[in-house]
């Protein structure tokens, strides 16, 4: 394993404090114009003519009617699949294939079944560089790492069960511990709560706060939850049927921390509210026209 | 009374052995009550004794069918892996060879057989061949589907991190197929054995099948089945011997079906 890798090197400091704050000059990431069509030609137009900036540090959700396309920004994002037409540009150079240095999250919690949860949680330090290349020489350092992390979600002595032992809520705080043991500048999170209990995921939105607070990456995150997205984010997104075109984004001012509390406050009921409403008028639009 | 029972982790390891001796038994009185002829189906006690008696001549020719059998068997995962490793992760190579191997693998081996000794003379390579062809094909379809069970999130999580394609396929391809790859060499065993006494009855003088061969010209059924009953007694260890390694190998797999075992 010791290949000659072209990975974009982590920058520390964005993990290193909660010190870093959005900088909304200069944006981490921005769509320009970008559509994508699957299949060729003929193929479906899954997202269309998607412009957004993103601050570097900075939370947002997409919402949106399911099949909008949402997931399809995240892997445009991520470099996984490129746009029909216009660009993405992270960190101020355009995508042109998997970016290296991306935390990602989805739904399933995906873990290694050989793998301890701790093992688990280490697995991008045995891909990405500059971790790949001193995994075992610098093994006792990293697990403390992982093993810090762990402890932050709230599964200290967790780390050496084995995936199966854990529940489906434990899964995914230790999905989230593998999406940020390398200190990634960008945290891509595809309705990772999806499918958890209402208290699981309660807990999880606070967890994911916290995590966010102390190291600032830049997360967009993918939500068919209303709440969710304006509990955690900056900004909310709100993407039309599909073929998914960004139809509304409104800033979110609660102070943070924001506790479970703010849910019941009437702005935020209000604003959700409004959310709904979009939502529902991009549904029945997209009804017409399919 | 029937679950008690079976909770008895004794009773359920002295059950395999049990009904082993209650065919033998049967098939004892079958042939007594019948009064059948020896030379068309001799009883068990008279297969036991000829299989004892006769063991130091037998036994050259069972150890040469291990032997052969292994050898076979070993070609069969060696080209098992690598090509359930191309097509489990190539598409165009799933497209281009699955078929092939489709059709290869509806001949019939006996038919392959003296093609074989055409090429290489009667003896131990066709057997060797022939236990080979017949082996490899659950290892390919195995190993393939078992690197095709790989999570697409999964993928897309290392493909962000920027892995490699042989990244995936080391770190998380094949360790996931191993479930898979240790069921197959179950199978694959057994079938390897099927191929080389299928090759020694047809083109040998030595080995199992060739003894087989050579008892039922002579009307020696009862060393005939003597001979297939050492066959079983190999299959039955060999396999054995598989699935240890695999509880030791791809253990992981099982450990969730031994827990829900124990807690109930």
């Amino acid at each position: 394993m010791t290949e000659a890798t072209t990975l974009h090197a982590t920058p520390a400091a964005t993990a290193a404090g909660g010190t870093a704050t959005a900088d909304t000059a200069t944006p981490f990431i921005r769509f320009e114009d970008v559509s994508l069509r699957y299949g060729g030609a003929g193929g479906t137009l899954a997202v269309e003519g998607a412009t957004l900036d993103i601050p570097k540090g900075g939370f947002v959700s997409i919402v949106g009617p399911s099949g909008c396309g949402k997931s399809t920004l995240l892997k445009m994002v991520s470099g996984l699949i490129p746009p029909t037409a216009g660009r993405v540009v992270v960190g101020g150079r355009p995508v042109t294939g998997p970016l290296g240095f991306v935390g990602m999250a989805f739904q399933n919690p995906t873990p290694l079944p050989w793998y301890s949860v701790i093992d688990n949680v280490m697995l991008p330090l045995r891909i990405v560089e500059p971790y790949r290349s001193t995994f075992r020489a610098r093994y006792d350092e990293y697990r403390a790492k992982a093993e810090a992390l762990l402890a932050m979600v709230g599964l200290k002595g967790f780390g050496d069960k084995k995936p199966w032992q854990l529940s489906g809520g434990m899964l995914q705080r230790a999905s989230l511990c593998r999406a940020l043991i390398h200190e990634p500048e960008l945290l891509l999170l595809d309705e990772p709560f999806g499918a958890l209990d209402a208290f699981t995921r309660e807990e999880l939105w606070q967890v994911l706060q916290e995590l966010w607070l102390a190291r600032r990456p830049t997360v967009m995150l993918i939500t068919h939850d209303l709440a969710e997205s304006v509990l955690l984010s900056e900004t909310v997104f709100v993407m039309s049927a599909r073929p998914g075109r960004l139809l509304h984004s409104e800033d979110v001012p609660f102070a943070r921390p924001r506790g479970l509390d703010v849910m019941y406050e009437p702005e935020f009921v209000a604003m959700v509210h409004r959310l709904r409403t979009r939502i529902g008028n991009a549904r029945a639009e997209g009804m017409r026209t399919a | 009374m029937t679950a008690s029972l079976l909770s008895n982790r004794f009773v359920i390891k002295a059950f395999p052995v049990v009904f082993v001796a209650l065919i033998f038994i049967a098939w004892e009185v079958l042939v007594i009550a019948t009064g059948i002829k020896s030379v068309i189906l001799p009883p068990p006690s008279a297969v036991i004794h000829d299989l004892v008696t006769k063991f130091p001549l037998i036994w050259p020719h069972a150890l040469q069918t291990l032997y052969t059998t292994m050898v076979g068997f070993g070609g069969a995962i060696i080209v098992g892996v690598l090509l359930g490793a191309l097509i489990g992760s190539s598409r165009l190579a799933y497209e281009a060879f699955y078929p092939v191997l489709i059709g290869f693998s509806s001949i019939p081996k006996v038919a392959v057989v003296p093609i074989f000794v055409l090429w290489f003379g009667v003896g131990t390579v066709p057997a060797i061949l022939t236990s080979l062809v017949i082996s490899f094909f659950p290892i390919v379809v195995n190993v393939a589907t078992g690197l095709a069970t790989t999570e697409p999130e999964l993928e897309d999580v290392l493909r962000a991190l920027g892995a490699k394609k042989r990244d995936i396929l080391l770190k998380v391809g094949l360790p996931r197929a191993m479930p898979y790859f240790f069921a197959s060499l179950k199978i694959s065993v057994t079938l390897a054995f099927v191929g080389t006494v299928l090759s020694e009855t047809v083109a040998a003088n030595k080995g199992i099948g060739n003894v087989m061969m050579v008892a039922s010209a002579n009307y020696q059924t009862a060393l005939a089945f003597g001979a297939l009953l050492l066959l079983a007694i190999m299959g039955v260890i060999l396999y054995g011997i598989f699935a240890l390694l695999e509880t030791r190998f791809a253990g992981w797999s099982q450990r969730k079906a031994d827990i829900a075992l124990q807690s109930h």
